[in-house]
């Protein structure tokens, strides 16, 4: 650094844009966002306007949420594979329970299981010291059949969707998004979280390394369970959205959506063995993913050869990026 | 024997409890024969093959979430091949699906070797290629497979020296399991390289250090998850006669069949027979509930909650030991 600092002129270009995107890894992430936005007006001209952004923003939201949900539990060095079950259960049982109950009750009551799966998970990985991988499968694996014997105890009710989650879904004002009211502060929530607080520099220490972060004294297991009740706090929500937004509310809604969650929070930097980080990235990533989406959609690929590309996509994204990240 | 019994102690209990079960199956419907055994046994091969595949995979320290994909791949590849083809063709056949799966498995450790990715990262995103791979091969369920090799796995062989009434408790099945297994998994262990899997499992830098060549060990162990995985792929498409590109729940079971089996997750310890016998477990469990006349569905959030619960109790133990 100091070397820099004296002689820039030493230092060749190709080092110096290197050094300078490892100090501001979200630089390369929104250059590749603009490319992949401008291959796309290439491909379809005019395609890129003030709708199409609005309708992108609408349907990244969901998706930046439960990677914001997955960055929290990366930086421990864990993974939560059961966000997705938590986001179907309350998006279905808001669903359901709204046509007997007021809008407010039947969220109330369909937030409760997502911070019940959090809980469990909580104890589970904190207290247990289960692998959050396989506690967050088992927690999934329940949720589905519980949610699946709920389903049969509600199958002649129907379903109605909230007018608030609908509007809050898929509602635009003045060309944006209404989702954008839910989603800004959490974001803002999460990030103050993740900068600002003492329970996020917890995050990163128990992902940096967790032995020492104990032996200084910190509460482990108390950490973990807020941290897992958050995340699944924030599916929850998601699920909420995410049913305002699709409008059919099935038993495998969010399930689509878990897998590229990590993803998107891998290719925004987020360490998987924790550490390292920040949902910045991941908010890029999540609007990278979606792009990337239309684009393989527009492209009127076959299925197949749609799924061979963003696995390979994904892939070489982040390989690049740790090339990028590793080198200081 | 005592020291024996300690040494496996995981197993040994698992198989208690799957004679116990297996009581309670009686209990429960006296009736169950032979034949339900043997109808369990094909059900769980398709199981047994993905487990084995992550088996190699954990005790190597990685993960391997592109299994099941690679079964759905490696089955409607089978499939296709051998709708409409000549019984002999499928000679052909197994070998190249077998071949393709070592191949597949061997890009998955490349993979991670050369981009220094998570293993978790690289295997999933390997698992959306070979799911749009098995689409590319196959839009919907279809194709065809060879008379002999679903004969293969109905039905029970005469073996000199043992009565009909014990014979009848060996299907053609679990024969067909032990012997794969056995013919991959023995040498394996036997050999150098099985040694390496196992140290690179429990400390990589401690193994590079030693002179284990970390790199194509790994590479290896995915390879061989592969193998294992193609084997899955051609059992399903062998017990079912057709080839389906949607992936089976096979990742999820395969690694919950890997933890009860007393595979430590962080790799380099456990072994085979545990997950076998815990894959074998969990298929008798739903069994059980369905013949207790269970909601399907109630069976799922028993099969969750018992998973949970024995990996917290196994993570207990581990604790506990580790404190004393």
């Amino acid at each position: 650094v100091s070397i820099s600092a004296t002689a820039p002129q030493t230092v060749p270009f190709g080092r110096r844009l290197k050094r300078f995107m490892s100090d501001y890894p979200i630089v390369p992430l929104i250059v590749l966002l603009i490319l992949l936005v401008v291959v796309l007006q290439i491909l379809s001209p005019g395609i890129v306007n003030q709708r199409w952004i609005a309708n992108t923003v609408k349907f990244a939201i969901p998706l930046a949420l439960l990677a914001g949900a997955q960055t929290m539990v990366m930086l421990t060095g864990g993974i939560d594979l059961s966000v997705g079950t938590a986001a179907t259960m309350a998006a279905f049982i808001v669903a359901t329970q709204s046509v007997d109950n007021a809008p407010a009750v039947a969220i109330a009551i369909a937030l409760l299981p997502a911070l019940v799966i959090g809980f469990v998970n909580g104890v589970g990985v904190g207290v247990f010291r289960v692998h959050p991988l396989i506690m967050t499968l088992g927690t999934s694996l329940i949720g589905v059949g519980c949610l699946q014997v709920y389903q049969r105890t509600v199958i002649s009710g129907g379903t109605k969707y909230p007018d608030i989650l609908v509007w809050l879904g898929t509602g635009v004002t003045w060309g944006f998004p209404n989702a954008l009211l839910l989603f800004v502060p959490v974001a803002a929530l999460l990030l103050f979280i993740q900068k600002r607080t003492g329970f996020g520099r917890l995050l990163y220490a128990i992902g940096d390394n967790e032995r020492a972060t104990r032996l200084a004294g910190v509460k482990y297991w108390q950490v973990i369970l807020a941290l897992y009740m958050l995340s699944s706090a924030l599916a929850g929500i998601m699920g909420l959205l995410y049913v305002g937004l699709i409008k059919a509310a099935s038993l495998s809604l969010a399930e689509p959506l878990v897998l590229p969650s990590v993803a998107a929070a891998v290719i925004g930097g987020t360490s998987i063995f924790g550490g390292r980080g920040s949902y910045t990235g991941t908010i890029v990533g999540a609007l990278i993913l979606t792009v990337l989406t239309t684009l393989l959609t527009i492209l009127q690929m076959p299925e197949g050869a749609r799924r061979i590309l963003f696995g390979a996509i994904v892939l070489l994204v982040t390989a690049a990026y740790l090339r990028i990240i590793e080198d200081r | 024997v005592i020291r024996l019994l300690r040494q496996n102690g995981w197993v040994v209990g698992l198989l208690v409890l799957f004679v116990a079960l297996f009581i309670l199956t009686r209990t429960i419907q006296p009736s169950y024969g032979a034949g339900d055994f043997g109808s369990l046994v094909r059900a769980v091969l398709p199981y047994a093959f993905a487990v084995a595949a992550q088996t190699v995979v954990v005790l190597a320290g990685g993960i391997d979430l592109s299994v099941a994909a690679m079964m759905a791949l490696t089955s409607v590849t089978a499939a296709s091949m051998m709708a409409g083809a000549s019984e002999e063709y499928a000679l052909f056949v197994v070998p190249f699906v077998l071949a393709m799966g070592f191949m597949l498995g061997a890009v998955n450790g490349i993979l991670i070797v050369v981009t220094r990715v998570p293993d978790i990262v690289v295997t999933l995103a390997t698992l959306f290629v070979l799911q749009g791979a098995a689409l590319l091969v196959l839009g919907a369920p279809g194709g065809g497979v060879a008379e002999w090799l679903k004969n293969l796995i109905v039905g029970t062989v005469p073996i000199p020296g043992i009565p009909d009434s014990v014979d009848a408790w060996i299907p053609k099945a679990l024969l067909l399991l032990i012997v794969l297994l056995c013919v991959v998994w023995i040498p394996l262990m036997r050999s150098r390289l099985g040694l390496s899997i196992y140290a690179i499992g429990s400390s990589q830098l401690a193994a590079f250090r030693s002179g284990v060549p970390v790199a194509r060990t790994k590479i290896t162990a995915y390879a061989i998850a592969g193998l294992f995985a193609a084997m899955g792929g051609i059992s399903l498409t062998m017990s079912t006669g057709i080839g389906a590109p949607i992936p089976g729940p096979y990742l999820l079971a395969s690694v919950a069949a890997v933890v009860l089996g007393g595979v430590a997750l962080g790799g380099g310890r456990g072994g085979l027979l545990g997950p076998i016998i815990a894959v074998f477990v969990l298929r008798l469990v739903r069994t059980d509930l369905t013949l207790l006349a269970i909601d399907p569905n109630v069976t799922a959030i028993v099969e969750g909650s018992i998973m949970v619960a024995v990996v917290m109790f196994g993570a207990y133990i581990t604790m506990r030991s580790r404190l004393s």
